[in-house]
C-alpha cells in the first residue's frame, strides 16, 4: 500500500497488455495486513458515546452562552443550592461517581466468574445511581415548588432543566439497562462469556458519570 | 420494488402479501438499500413537483397563481425534503447496498438496527408530510411548515408560527436524524471491522473511504441539530425561552447551532457524489484513479475543515470583521482539497480510453456543473461579495449547481451504473442519453439565470416581484428550464419501469469493472458471496482479469 | 385531509380573483450591484471583478483538462485494450495542492482588506444617522425627531457623497436591510443592534428590499431610498417634523378614523392616534407608495387598501375594518389631507 509513494519519482507508468496472455508465473501477493482488533460492539459504543458527547456538548455550549445574559430573575445564584447547601449536590454527585467504581468491580467479578460478587456490585451501582436520581428529584421539587422556577420562568430555567433533565434522562435509561442485566443475571442468563457486552454497558455508565462532572462544573460552579 | 424482487426468487410466484411481508420485515442490506433509494426517489419527485409549482408562480411578475403562505410552505417543504428525505436516504441506501458488497462481507454489523434506521427515516418523512393534513390540529386545515428549511428563530417560535406545522417539521427531522445517526454508526462499524481478508484501509475502494468520512461527519454533526431541535421543541411546547427573543433568548444561537450541523450536512450530501464519481470515472476511462492516497487525504481534510466553516452562512448578521475574516479563510481553504479532487478526476480521464456510456455522461455533467458551483462557492466565501448577494437568487443558483448539478447528476450516474447489479437488468442507453441531454439543458437553463437575477438584486424566497425590477427575463428562462427537467425525469421513470419489465439481462459484470460487487451475481444472492473473497489490491477484479500484471505490484 | 385540499383550492381561486393594483415605484432602476453609487458598493464590485478573473481562470484550466480528455481520450472503435495505468504523480499532485493554496492566500488578503474597509463600527464624520426598525412587513425609519416608513430620504451635496449610517433593530423576527447599489446587506435581528454603512454619491431614487425570509409577505417588504439635493431634503424634513394637518373640511373622515381600531396601530401626531405597530401616518401623503412599496400612493389605490388590504397584500397584519363604501371615502378624504 505504500508503493505509490516509493515508485513514483516521476510518473509511475505501467503499460498493460490484455492480449499478452503470457503465462508468466504469478508473483506471490503481498502479505495480508492485520485487521483491527476491536469488536463490532466496541466500535459501535465508542461511536455512540461520541455522538452523545456532540449532543451534550451542544446543550453545554448553550448553557455557557446564556450564563449572565438572563434579563429576568431569578438568577442562578438565587436558586442553585451550591452557595447555600453545597453538600446536597456534592453528596449526590459522589454517589453517582462512586457507582462508576462499583461497576468496575462488578465487571471484574463477572470476568472472574464470581456471580454473587457480580450481583452485589452491580446492585450497588444501581442503588447509587438511584440515589442520585432521587436527589435530583428533591432538588427539582425544591426549585419548582418552593422557588417557583420552571422552563418558562426565564432563560436560566430553560437551560437548567434541559441540560440537567437530559442528563437525568440518560441516567434513567442507564438504570433501566442495568436493572435488566441484574435481573437476567439473577436468572442466570449472564454467563462470564458475555463479559464484553456487560463491559460495554459499563462504558456507557462511565460516560454518563463523566459527563456529569462537566455538567456539574458548568451549572453549579461556573454558572453561579 | 416488487418487480426488482422477481429475479431474487425465480422459483415460481410468491403471494403478494408474503412478498410484501418479506420487504417490510427484511434486515437484508440490499433490500433496505433498494427501499431507501426508492423512497428517496419518490420524495425527489414530490420535491420536484413543489419546485415546479414555485417556478410556475415566478415565471412572470405579479402573478397570483399561488398565495404567499402556500408559496412559503412550498419552498420550506422543497428544501427540507431535498436535504433530509432525498439526499440522506439515497446516501444511506446506496451505502447500504454497496458497502458490504464492496468490502466483501455478507451484511452490515447490525442488520436489525439497520432496518430500524430505515423505518425511522420513513416515519420522519411521512410525519413531515402529514403536516399538510394536520398542521392546524383538529380543525383539519392543511398547513405545512412555512419557516424555511433552516427555520430561523424567532420565526419558529409560537408567537410567529401558530398551529403544529413547525412541530411536525421538528419531529420529522428529529426522528430521521436519530435513524441516520444509528445507520451511520452501523456503517462505520461495518467498514472498520468487517472488511474481507487483505483489504487494509488503504486498499478500500475510494467510495468506501469517502463514505467512511461521510458517516463520521453524520455521527458528529447530527446530534447538535437534534439538541437544537429539542430546545426549539421545548420553546414551543413547554414555554422555554432558548430562541425567544422577547424574553432574552438569542436568534443568533439558533443560527450557530443550526449551521454547525448545516454546513457539515452540505458536505455529508456532496461526499456521496465524490464517492460515486471516484468509482465510475476510472471504470469508464479504463484507468486506475489518479493519486489515490491524495484523494483519501483530501477527503479527510474536507471532513475536518467542514466542521469549522459554519459562520460563512452568517456573514450578514453583523459579526465582527475579525470573525468574518477567519471564517472566510477557513471556507476558502476547503476549496483546496475539493480542487485536488477535481484535478485528480480530470487526470484520471486524461490518457484513458473513455467510453461514453450514460453513467459516464452524468459524471461529466457532474464535473462541469460542480466546477461552476464550487467556483461560485469561492465567490460567496469572499465576505464583501457575500454581503452583496447572500440570501439572493445567486445563492440559490450556487447551491443548486452544487447539490443538483453535483449530487443529483452523480446520483443518476450511480443509478445507471449500479442498476444492473441491483436488478440484474440494463437500463436503456438511448433513453438514458436523452435524459442526460434534456436534464443538462433544463438544469442550466433553470439555475444559470438565477445567478444573474441574484446579482440584479432579487432576494430568495419571495413569492412575487414587480416588473420594473428588471428580473422578468431571467425568471422566465428559469421557469422554461423546468419543462426540460420534467421531461428528463419522466424519461428516467419510464426507463426504470421499462427496464424492470423487459430490460436486457445484465450479467455479473456489464461494465468490465474492478471492484468486488461485480464479482458476484446480478442481483447478488442474499448471502452476497459464496466464499468470502480475499483481495490484494484496490482493484481485485483487475488482478483477476490481468494476472500477469496485477495492481498490487504498483500500489 | 379533504378539508385541507378544499381549502387549498379555495385559496388558489381567491388569489386569481384578487385585484392587483398598479404596481410599484415609478422610474426606479433595477437594484443591480453592477451600478454602484457609493464607496462600499464600489469596493464590492471591485472584489467581484477580481473574483471573476481568478475563478474564471481556474475554471478555464479545469474545463480545458476535462474537454481535452473528452475529445482526445475517447476509446477508438474496435480497440478494447486497456490504456496505460497511471497511479499518480507526486510532483503534479504537489503542484495542484500548493498553487491553489497560494491563490487562496492572495484572495484572502485582498478580501480581508475589503471587510475591514466596509464594516464600520462607528459613523463616519458628517454621516446622516437613522434608526431602522424592521417590522413584519414594513420598514420604519426613525430620524430622531420624526419617523416615517418605507421611504428613506437622504440629502445629497454637490461636492461629496453622503454617508448613511444605519442602526438596525427588529420589532419581531429577523429581516435584512439590502440596498444593492449603496452597499452590502446586514441582517436586522431582534434583541440585537446592528449597524450598516451605506453611501450614495448621486441624487436619485434607489430600491431594495428585505433579504431575510420573515414570513408571509417577505416578498413585499420593499425599501426605497430617495437621495435629494440638501435644500429639498431640508424642506421635506421640516414638513415631517410638523404635526398633522387638521383640516375641518374632512372632520367626518377624521372622526371615523379616530373611533376605529386604526389608532391602535397607527400614529397621527396631533391626534389621539399613537399606535406603534404600523407606519406613522402623520405625513402619509408625502410618501410615493403605500403598503411598504407594494403600490403607488394614488387615491384609487388608497381606497382599495383601506377597503381591504388583504386583497392587495394578502396576509399582511392590517385587517379590513369592514367600513362601508361611504366611510372608506370619508376616511380616505381625511388621509389625503395628511401631507
Amino acid at each position: 500500500m505504500t508503493r505509490t509513494g516509493s515508485t513514483s519519482e516521476d510518473i509511475a507508468v505501467t503499460t498493460m497488455s490484455t492480449q499478452s496472455g503470457s503465462s508468466t508465473p504469478l508473483m506471490p501477493p503481498p502479505a495480508l495486513s492485520q485487521k483491527l482488533k476491536w469488536s463490532n460492539g466496541k466500535i459501535a459504543v465508542v461511536l455512540l458515546i461520541a455522538s452523545e458527547i456532540a449532543f451534550f456538548g451542544t446543550l453545554i455550549a448553550t448553557y455557557i452562552f446564556y450564563i449572565g445574559r438572563d434579563i429576568n430573575p431569578p438568577y442562578p445564584q438565587d436558586v442553585l443550592e451550591v452557595s447555600v447547601a453545597p453538600l446536597k449536590v456534592v453528596f449526590n454527585s459522589i454517589f453517582l461517581l462512586a457507582s462508576s467504581i462499583w461497576i468496575v468491580l462488578a465487571v471484574k467479578a463477572l470476568a472472574a466468574g464470581k456471580k454473587a460478587a457480580f450481583l452485589f456490585w452491580w446492585g450497588l451501582t444501581i442503588l447509587f445511581g438511584l440515589e442520585f436520581l432521587v436527589g435530583t428529584g428533591f432538588e427539582w421539587y425544591g426549585m419548582i415548588v418552593e422557588d417557583g422556577v420552571w422552563m418558562g420562568t426565564n432563560v436560566f430555567g430553560s437551560c437548567f432543566y434541559t441540560l440537567v433533565g437530559f442528563h437525568a434522562f440518560h441516567v434513567t435509561m442507564g438504570l433501566i439497562i442495568l436493572t435488566l442485566i441484574w435481573v437476567l443475571a439473577v436468572l442466570g442468563k449472564v454467563p462470564p462469556r458475555q463479559i464484553e457486552k456487560v463491559d460495554l454497558i459499563s462504558w456507557y455508565w462511565h460516560f454518563v458519570d463523566g459527563i456529569w462532572i462537566v455538567v456539574f462544573t458548568v451549572v453549579y460552579i461556573i454558572g453561579n | 420494488m416488487t418487480v426488482v424482487q422477481q429475479p431474487l426468487s425465480p422459483a415460481g410466484r410468491v403471494p403478494a402479501l408474503s412478498r410484501l411481508h418479506e420487504w417490510v420485515a427484511t434486515t437484508d442490506h440490499k433490500k433496505l438499500g433498494v427501499m431507501y433509494v426508492t423512497a428517496g426517489l419518490l420524495f425527489f419527485m414530490i420535491a420536484g413537483l413543489e419546485a415546479s409549482l414555485m417556478r410556475w408562480q415566478l415565471a412572470l411578475p405579479n402573478q397570483s397563481i399561488i398565495m404567499p403562505d402556500d408559496f412559503n410552505r412550498l419552498f420550506t417543504m422543497h428544501g427540507t425534503t431535498m436535504v433530509f428525505f432525498v439526499g440522506m436516504p439515497i446516501l444511506f441506501g446506496s451505502a447500504n447496498f454497496l458497502i458490504p458488497l464492496m468490502i466483501g462481507t455478507r451484511d452490515l454489523a447490525f442488520p436489525r438496527l439497520n432496518a430500524f434506521g430505515f423505518w425511522l427515516f420513513l416515519l420522519g418523512g411521512l410525519l413531515l408530510y402529514f403536516s399538510y393534513f394536520a398542521g392546524q390540529g383538529l380543525q383539519g386545515m392543511g398547513s405545512a411548515p412555512d419557516v424555511g428549511w433552516f427555520a430561523y428563530a424567532p420565526l419558529t417560535e409560537r408567537t410567529f408560527s401558530r398551529g403544529h406545522s413547525t412541530d411536525y417539521w421538528i419531529l420529522g427531522i428529529l426522528l430521521t436524524g436519530i435513524g441516520s445517526a444509528m445507520t451511520a454508526i452501523n456503517l462505520v462499524v461495518t467498514i472498520l471491522a468487517m472488511r474481507c481478508p487483505g483489504m487494509s484501509l488503504m486498499k478500500m475502494p475510494l467510495l468506501v473511504w469517502i463514505l467512511l468520512v461521510d458517516f463520521i461527519l453524520v455521527v458528529v454533526a447530527l446530534p447538535p441539530l437534534a439538541a437544537a431541535q429539542c430546545m426549539l421543541l421545548f420553546d414551543r411546547s413547554l414555554g422555554a425561552h432558548f430562541f425567544d427573543t422577547q424574553a432574552g433568548g438569542s436568534a443568533l444561537l439558533w443560527q450557530n447551532l443550526f449551521w454547525f450541523f448545516g454546513h457539515p450536512e452540505v458536505y455529508i450530501l456532496i461526499l456521496p457524489a465524490f464517492a460515486f464519481s471516484s468509482e465510475i470515472i476510472p471504470v469508464f476511462s479504463r484507468k486506475v484513479i489518479f493519486g489515490y492516497p491524495l484523494m483519501v487525504a483530501a477527503t479527510v481534510a474536507i471532513g475536518i475543515i467542514s466542521l469549522g466553516v459554519w459562520v460563512h452562512h452568517m456573514f450578514a448578521v453583523g459579526l465582527s470583521p475579525l470573525v468574518n475574516a477567519i471564517f472566510m479563510g477557513s471556507t476558502m481553504l476547503v476549496g483546496v482539497p475539493t480542487g485536488i479532487k477535481m484535478f485528480n478526476w480530470a487526470a484520471t480521464m486524461i490518457g484513458g480510453k473513455i467510453r461514453f456510456h450514460t453513467p459516464m455522461l452524468f459524471c461529466l455533467g457532474f464535473l462541469c456543473q460542480f466546477l461552476l458551483g464550487g467556483l461560485t462557492g469561492i465567490f460567496l466565501a469572499t465576505v464583501p461579495f457575500d454581503w452583496a448577494v447572500s440570501d439572493s437568487y445567486f445563492v440559490v443558483g450556487h447551491f443548486h449547481y452544487v447539490l443538483f448539478g453535483g449530487l443529483v447528476f452523480s446520483i443518476f450516474a450511480a443509478i445507471y451504473y449500479w442498476f444492473p447489479k441491483v436488478s440484474g437488468r440494463m437500463l436503456s442507453e438511448t433513453l438514458g442519453k436523452w435524459q442526460f441531454w434534456l436534464l443538462m439543458i433544463g438544469f442550466n437553463l433553470t439555475f444559470g439565470p438565477m445567478h444573474v437575477s441574484g446579482m440584479l438584486g432579487m432576494p430568495r424566497r419571495i413569492y412575487t416581484y414587480h416588473t420594473e425590477r428588471g428580473w422578468d427575463l431571467w425568471n422566465l428562462l428559469s421557469s422554461i428550464g423546468v419543462l426540460f427537467q420534467i421531461a428528463a425525469v419522466s424519461l428516467f421513470a419510464i426507463n426504470i419501469i421499462r427496464s424492470l419489465m423487459k430490460g436486457a439481462k445484465a450479467g455479473d459484470d456489464p461494465w468490465d469493472a474492478w471492484t468486488l460487487e461485480w464479482s458476484t451475481t446480478s442481483p447478488p444472492p442474499p448471502y452476497n458471496f459464496k466464499d468470502i473473497p480475499v483481495v490484494h489490491s484496490r482493484r481485485p477484479l483487475w488482478d483477476l482479469k490481468h494476472p500477469d500484471d496485477p495492481d498490487w505490484k504498483y500500489e | 385531509m379533504l378539508i385541507g385540499m378544499v381549502n387549498f383550492a379555495n385559496s388558489m381561486l381567491a388569489s386569481l380573483i384578487a385585484s392587483i393594483p398598479d404596481p410599484g415605484i415609478p422610474s426606479a432602476p433595477t437594484p443591480t450591484m453592477f451600478n454602484p453609487v457609493g464607496a462600499p458598493a464600489d469596493t464590492i464590485l471591485d472584489i467581484t471583478w477580481l473574483l471573476v478573473g481568478i475563478c474564471g481562470l481556474i475554471g478555464l484550466v479545469v474545463l480545458a483538462m476535462i474537454f481535452f480528455a473528452v475529445i482526445r481520450c475517447r476509446q477508438p472503435k474496435g480497440d478494447d485494450t486497456e490504456p496505460a495505468q497511471v497511479y499518480g504523480s507526486n510532483p503534479i499532485e504537489l503542484a495542484w495542492t500548493v498553487i491553489p493554496l497560494l491563490i487562496v492566500f492572495v484572495l484572502f488578503m485582498v478580501s480581508a482588506r475589503g471587510i475591514f474597509d466596509i464594516e464600520k463600527t462607528s459613523p463616519p464624520d458628517g454621516a446622516i444617522e437613522v434608526r431602522v426598525i424592521g417590522h413584519r412587513w414594513w420598514w420604519e425609519f426613525d430620524y430622531g425627531d420624526f419617523a416615517t416608513a418605507a421611504e428613506l430620504h437622504v440629502p445629497i451635496d454637490e461636492d461629496k457623497p453622503t454617508d448613511i449610517y444605519l442602526t438596525l433593530e427588529s420589532a419581531d423576527v429577523i429581516h435584512s436591510f439590502w440596498m444593492p447599489q449603496l452597499g452590502g446587506k446586514t441582517d436586522v435581528i431582534p434583541n440585537r443592534i446592528n449597524h450598516l454603512w451605506l453611501q450614495v454619491a448621486k441624487a436619485g431614487t434607489y430600491v431594495g428590499q428585505c433579504a431575510e425570509y420573515c414570513g408571509n409577505q417577505h416578498a413585499n417588504m420593499l425599501i426605497t431610498v430617495v437621495a435629494q439635493p440638501r435644500a429639498e431634503y431640508e424642506a421635506w424634513a421640516a414638513n415631517q417634523r410638523r404635526e398633522a394637518v387638521d383640516d375641518r373640511a374632512v372632520a367626518a373622515g377624521k372622526h371615523i378614523f379616530l373611533r376605529t381600531a386604526c389608532i391602535n396601530c397607527h400614529t397621527v401626531r396631533g391626534t389621539v392616534a399613537n399606535g406603534t405597530f404600523a407606519p406613522d401616518l402623520t405625513h402619509l401623503m408625502s410618501r410615493d407608495t403605500i403598503g411598504s412599496g407594494i403600490a403607488r400612493n394614488t387615491p384609487n389605490n388608497l381606497r382599495a387598501w383601506v377597503w381591504d388590504p388583504q386583497n392587495i397584500k394578502p396576509g399582511c397584519e392590517m385587517p379590513s375594518m369592514k367600513l362601508t363604501r361611504e366611510e372608506v371615502d370619508l376616511v380616505c378624504a381625511y388621509l389625503e389631507t395628511l401631507r
